[in-house]
């Protein structure tokens, strides 16, 4: 039958290709129908119903809950839609704050954007909104109740894919909140940082804490040094928001640093690489003693609190290993330990979750200063650039500085999921060769699926590698191994896709992580190096700076005080 | 413990004899109204009075019995609240009318002694006395099959609910039909549900029967939460047995081993009466692995919501249930498919498995001979408001609203002529005189857009403010959204809020447009029924009231006097006698005035409480 696959959607056939509704349908056909509270990795909620169409019988469907009809007829722009749809703008405007000058999320607002694409000049209700009701007791997110509109985005996130649940919805009809059990401050919840929360938000209900206004006066101190380390994930986020297309613009990034006035630049690279030979040796030693295995990973700060969180017994299988923001802060300090500056060390990351990490208490120095002393996202950093008066389009790309100026492939990658897992197989592999490298690529680490399964051969022993993210993937494969199943390696990233996707970064669809995944492993095939170990920095490092130092710097032990994030 | 089908048929005749022999039956009323009026110490003391003679009375049915015996028992609701306590004397069939605990001796001496009959307590219309229950004018002209044991039977007992052909019907399914015979049979009725949407219940059972997948519940709607409406609650208190055999029968009919009912925490005596339903069957060994041999398991959950009316809301309840927020989610799946459990799921209320059992033992056939073609059977509706019989009543499909308010009902209780009647609760609509000869069925009141609803009818004089109604029935309904979708949440609010500046005589021009706009962008666009009918008491007021919200708005006016904030005090100076009495009670010393001669009011002190107007024994002060 010729219409058995296709839609009628304002007249014209659209081809049904296994969508789930007729929204993703609409979308694909080059419609931008709005909605609030669609997300195509969430459960369908359809609640903002500003995604309605009407069929050609005049009825009314929410397209995002409506799976595609072959042959039915569907209109997303008639004058009764667009009369329900302001007056849902309207509705939700009439209780909003409307100071949009002042607010976070300026030029970035569904709200905001939705209002000015249906031309909303005055709302017929009175003004009820209430006035700022501001939660700023976590150090990664800040949540302002009054500017919720309820789309529920967040509170499926923190439980649909986080299996965090420190959200959800409380009260009733137009008392309803999104609140935290008891509703206690966000701090005081099982919240774990990722995030993701403010990723979904929006609105500016849930932003991103907001460090960059105090760093700002860092730079005009005369005896301060400001440093900064760029995380992987943050080379491949950045372009799209100066207009640019996709791709690494690490060199731009240092660049507008530099001119900021960032006194020293390097790459988080050089944490990772330094991460890569810890963790690869620990990972062997414990496969040889069979203690504590499988071995966790352990760079991804907001996985260590939801472990300690949930399963603090299985602490001792988390890596000692630091992060590497937090092995490559640590060097940083030890390395300008006799400057007569007072190093301010800055971290841009992609991830909420770091801005925990770096007032946790595992991580002060001897003179009780942090290893990091900022902890900027890549939201926040492309907000200082743009403030900084940074054309960045026009900017030339520099190089990172002296002395940690080398990295490596493994390193790079470190930013997706698997990435972790392919640089310690990197190191533990005994074939060196290049086409043993390629094949790497293959056997099951890369790619943006939430559970990867993959074997390694070590001496002749078959070692069982899990590559998780999402939490709520982390949490099933738990539960499995809890049940008896084996595993020698886990890598748990706590955002979906890994720290591309971070809460720090732009927020992008699942196509928008193929693209900064393609990316770093782009910047991969670039370098020269591909090895951890390769990287002619290690050597020196390991040879001068960490010498005798290396549990000190490079390794902790969580759980020993407590709980945190209070 | 009944292992078989035998045993039930003989149980089934043992009780049968035993109940024969209580020659002279004692049904006193254990609804919820009449217990609240005292009927339980009735109950007791009339046991007590009889014992105290001498005679034999019994309580429960006894197995074997050999001497006629005088049953005293505590039955499910009569439906005639207004006049409660009530007795019921059988085998005369004398109905006592607002009996109390004094009026139980002369029951028991002249009635159950000397066979006499008790003037007082008989129910008179203007001085005319209705000694038999079925020749009042209220129960003339019902049609009982729901509510047919309610108040013949005792409510609490699964032997006596047996012994008059209780559990047959599940009997006949379970042994004599298939699953499809059973669906056939539904679908052939025509049964719709009785909840307010009038699904064809028969089609649905069918749907579930067909999912390919094993696992399948049957959940029953006991959540009423319309203002005024008692049909569940009733059936639940008053024959539990009824409703939980209209679910076991479903069970067979789709397949399903685990039935869930979810009634409402506020009904304390619903739930244990259900409990204890379910108690006994289980004892009796009709629910349970294998029933009576023949394979088929079942059993029950009951569930209470913690109330929140939007759990009456299909997807909001199976949520409720599986113990998270009770909040609509979207469609589809539908629960046919996707329901409790996310497993395929019968759900319906109360009234429609009640009317099951019936179906399944009379016929399809019999069934549509009650009411009209497209909606047989009958409908329990809930008489409330400004008329004279409030109560519960059961009437044929189709029966007019002028045989219901003024047949059933007595018409009005006060002078007052009548204005409107509010069908559905807060999802309907008012109906106004002319369609007082409308015949009330599912599809006639969906052409004047009305509904069903559960079926609460709440019926107003003239002294009601149409508009005061409206904003009465929003406030409910913004108070009950769950707050998921915007036009529900922001929509009701907005809408509430212009509701209120028009009763506070704050309402601008342009405002009943407005309201129009909300609710056509509420009903178009709201996520689950409860949204999508919210506006419907503002949209049908404004349909046959707008010149009273022209007034309010206009004029500053409510027609009816009832918005107290239009409503200005003036004394008549003709009138006045100078007395000062309204100004000794006048709270606020709004009153002044020379003995003597006439007082005045000043309005912008004056509250308007009223306190003038009723303590003027000389009619002066007015309300204008």
């Amino acid at each position: 039958m010729a219409n058995d696959n296709y839609m009628i959607i304002d007249n014209i056939p659209v081809a049904i290709e296994g969508e789930k509704n007729i929204l993703e349908l609409i979308r694909k056909a080059g419609i931008d129908l709005p909605t609030f509270c669609y997300h195509s990795d969430l459960s369908v909620y359809g609640a903002c119903r500003m995604c309605m169409v009407e069929n050609k019988w005049g009825g009314m469907e929410a397209a995002c809950s409506t799976p595609p009809k072959p042959g039915a007829e569907i209109y997303t722009n008639t004058p009764k839609l667009r009369k329900h749809r302001k007056m849902i703008l309207e509705l939700l405007l009439s209780n909003h704050c409307r100071d949009c000058t002042t607010c976070d999320k300026n030029g970035e607002c569904r709200l905001q954007e939705l209002a000015s694409r249906f031309g909303i000049t005055s709302v017929r209700f009175k003004n009820t909104a209430a006035e700022p009701d501001i939660d700023d007791s976590s150090v990664c997110i800040t949540r302002d109740r009054n500017k919720c509109i309820l789309c529920g985005d967040c509170v499926r996130v923190c439980n649909e894919v986080q299996n965090v649940g420190a959200i959800n919805f409380a009260n009733r009809g137009s008392k309803m909140i999104v609140a935290t059990a008891f509703d206690e401050p966000i701090a005081n919840s099982n919240c774990v940082g990722c995030g993701q929360c403010a990723a979904v938000c929006p609105t500016g209900a849930i932003v991103i804490k907001n460090d960059r206004m105090k760093l700002w006066d860092e730079f005009d101190k005369e005896d301060v040094k400001v440093v900064a380390q760029i995380a992987p994930a943050v080379r491949v986020a950045v372009a799209r928001s100066f207009g640019l297309t996709d791709g690494n613009v690490m060199g731009k990034i240092v660049a507008s640093l530099k001119r900021i006035g960032f006194d020293e630049v390097f790459d988080t690279v050089t944490g990772a690489d330094l991460t890569v030979l810890e963790e690869a040796n620990e990972f062997l030693d414990r496969v040889s003693e069979n203690k504590n295995i499988p071995l966790f990973t352990s760079c991804c700060p907001a996985w260590v609190n939801y472990c300690e969180k949930n399963y603090p017994e299985l602490l001792p299988n988390v890596s000692t290993c630091r992060s590497p923001m937090q092995m490559f802060g640590s060097v940083i300090k030890e390395q300008y330990k006799t400057s007569r500056k007072k190093i301010i060390s800055v971290a841009i990351m992609p991830c909420t979750a770091k801005k925990f990490e770096a007032v946790r208490p595992e991580f002060k120095r001897e003179d009780g200063s942090p290893v990091i002393d900022y902890v900027i996202t890549t939201k926040e950093l492309i907000q200082m650039i743009k403030e900084a008066g940074i054309v960045f389009s026009e900017i030339e790309p520099e190089s990172i500085d002296m002395p940690f100026g080398s990295i490596s492939g493994a390193g790079v990658i470190f930013g997706v999921t698997g990435g972790v897992t392919e640089a310690v197989i990197r190191r533990v592999a005994t074939d060196k060769s290049v086409n043993a490298l390629r094949n790497l690529a293959f056997n099951g680490v890369r790619g943006l699926e939430g559970v990867k399964e993959t074997t390694i051969n070590y001496g002749g022993t078959d070692l069982k590698i899990a590559v998780v993210s999402g939490l709520k993937n982390a949490d099933n494969l738990i539960k499995r191994i809890k049940a008896g199943e084996h595993y020698d390696l886990v890598e748990v990233m706590a955002c979906p896709s890994g720290c591309i996707n971070g809460a720090g970064q732009p927020h992008t669809d699942f196509d928008g992580r193929k693209e900064r995944s393609d990316n770093l492993y782009e910047a991969d095939r670039m370098c020269t190096n591909k090895r951890s170990e390769e990287n002619p920095l290690m050597m020196s490092l390991y040879n001068g700076l960490l010498r005798g130092k290396v549990h000190e710097l490079l390794h902790v032990h969580y759980g020993k005080e407590g709980v945190h994030n209070d | 413990m009944l292992k078989n089908r035998e045993d039930l048929i003989e149980l089934r005749q043992a009780y049968e004899a035993s109940i024969k022999l209580q020659t002279r039956k004692i049904l006193v009323c254990a609804g919820t109204g009449c217990v609240a009026g005292g009927s339980l110490d009735i109950h007791d003391e009339l046991i007590r009075l009889i014992e105290e003679k001498g005679i034999k009375c019994s309580v429960e049915l006894e197995k074997d019995p050999h001497d006629e015996t005088i049953g005293v028992k505590k039955s499910g609701c009569h439906g005639f609240c207004e006049m409660g306590p009530l007795v019921r004397i059988e085998p005369e069939g004398i109905l006592y009318t607002k009996v109390k605990l004094s009026d139980c001796r002369d029951i028991v001496n002249q009635t159950i002694v000397e066979g006499k009959v008790v003037d007082r307590l008989v129910y008179k219309v203007e001085g005319k006395p209705y000694i038999r229950q079925e020749d009042i004018p209220f129960y003339a002209k019902q049609h009982r099959v729901v509510l047919e044991h309610c108040g013949h039977i005792d409510a609490t007992s699964i032997l006596e609910y047996i012994a008059i052909g209780g559990y047959e019907a599940f009997e006949k399914a379970l042994f004599e039909m298939e699953p499809c015979d059973i669906v056939n049979e539904v679908e052939e009725s025509a049964l719709r549900g009785r909840g307010g949407g009038g699904f064809p219940t028969g089609r649905k059972w069918r749907q579930v029967l067909n999912q390919k997948e094993p696992v399948h519940y049957v959940v029953c709607n006991g959540d009423e939460g319309d203002p005024g409406a008692f049909m569940d609650r009733s059936i639940m208190e008053g024959d539990p047995h009824r409703m939980l055999e209209g679910m076991m029968i479903a069970g067979i009919a789709t397949g399903s081993h685990e039935g869930y009912i979810y009634v409402r925490a506020e009904y304390p005596m619903a739930v244990s009466r259900l409990e204890n339903a379910i108690k006994q069957a289980r004892e009796i060994g009709l629910l349970g692995k294998n029933i009576l041999d023949s394979g088929f398991d079942f059993d029950f959950h009951i569930n209470k919501g913690a109330g929140a009316f939007v759990c009456g809301e299909g997807s909001a309840l199976t949520a409720s249930i599986e113990g998270k927020r009770g909040m609509p989610r979207v469609k589809p799946p539908r629960t046919v498919e996707k329901g409790l459990f996310e497993k395929p799921t019968v759900l319906n209320n109360v009234e429609t498995y009640a009317n099951v059992p019936k179906i399944i033992i009379k016929g399809a056939k019999w069934y549509k001979s009650i009411g009209p073609e497209s909606s047989p059977g009958t409908k329990a509706f809930a008489l409330t408001g400004n008329i004279q019989n409030t109560g519960l009543i059961e009437v044929p499909m189709g029966t007019t609203l002028r045989e219901i308010i003024f047949d059933i009902g007595g018409g009005m209780k006060s002078d007052k002529p009548f204005k409107a009647v509010q069908i559905g609760g807060p999802s309907g609509g008012c109906l106004i005189t002319p369609n007082l000869d409308l015949p009330l069925d599912f599809d006639s009141l969906k052409k004047v857009g009305a509904m069903i609803g559960s079926g609460g009818l709440v019926v107003m004089d003239e002294s009601t403010c149409m508009v005061e109604v409206a904003r009465f029935f929003m406030n409910f309904t913004q108070n009950e959204s769950c707050g998921k979708c915007v036009p529900c949440r922001e929509g009701t609010k907005r809408m509430l809020e212009i509701l209120e500046r028009i009763v506070a005589g704050n309402g601008k021009e342009g405002d009943v447009e407005l309201l129009l706009d909300l609710a056509d962008t509420i009903s178009s666009t709201a996520l689950c029924g409860l949204g999508k009918t919210a506006a419907m008491p503002v949209v049908s007021t404004i349909k046959s009231f707008r010149d009273e919200y022209d007034a309010h708005i206009i004029d500053k006016k409510c027609p009816a006097g009832q918005c107290k904030k239009l409503i200005t005090y003036v004394i008549d100076p003709e009138l006045c006698k100078g007395c000062s009495k309204c100004a000794r009670n006048c709270p606020v010393e709004a009153i002044s005035g020379e003995i003597k001669s006439p007082f005045t009011i000043d309005t912008s002190k004056c509250i308007k409480c009223g306190a003038c107007l009723e303590n003027c024994n000389f009619g002066a002060v007015k309300e204008v």
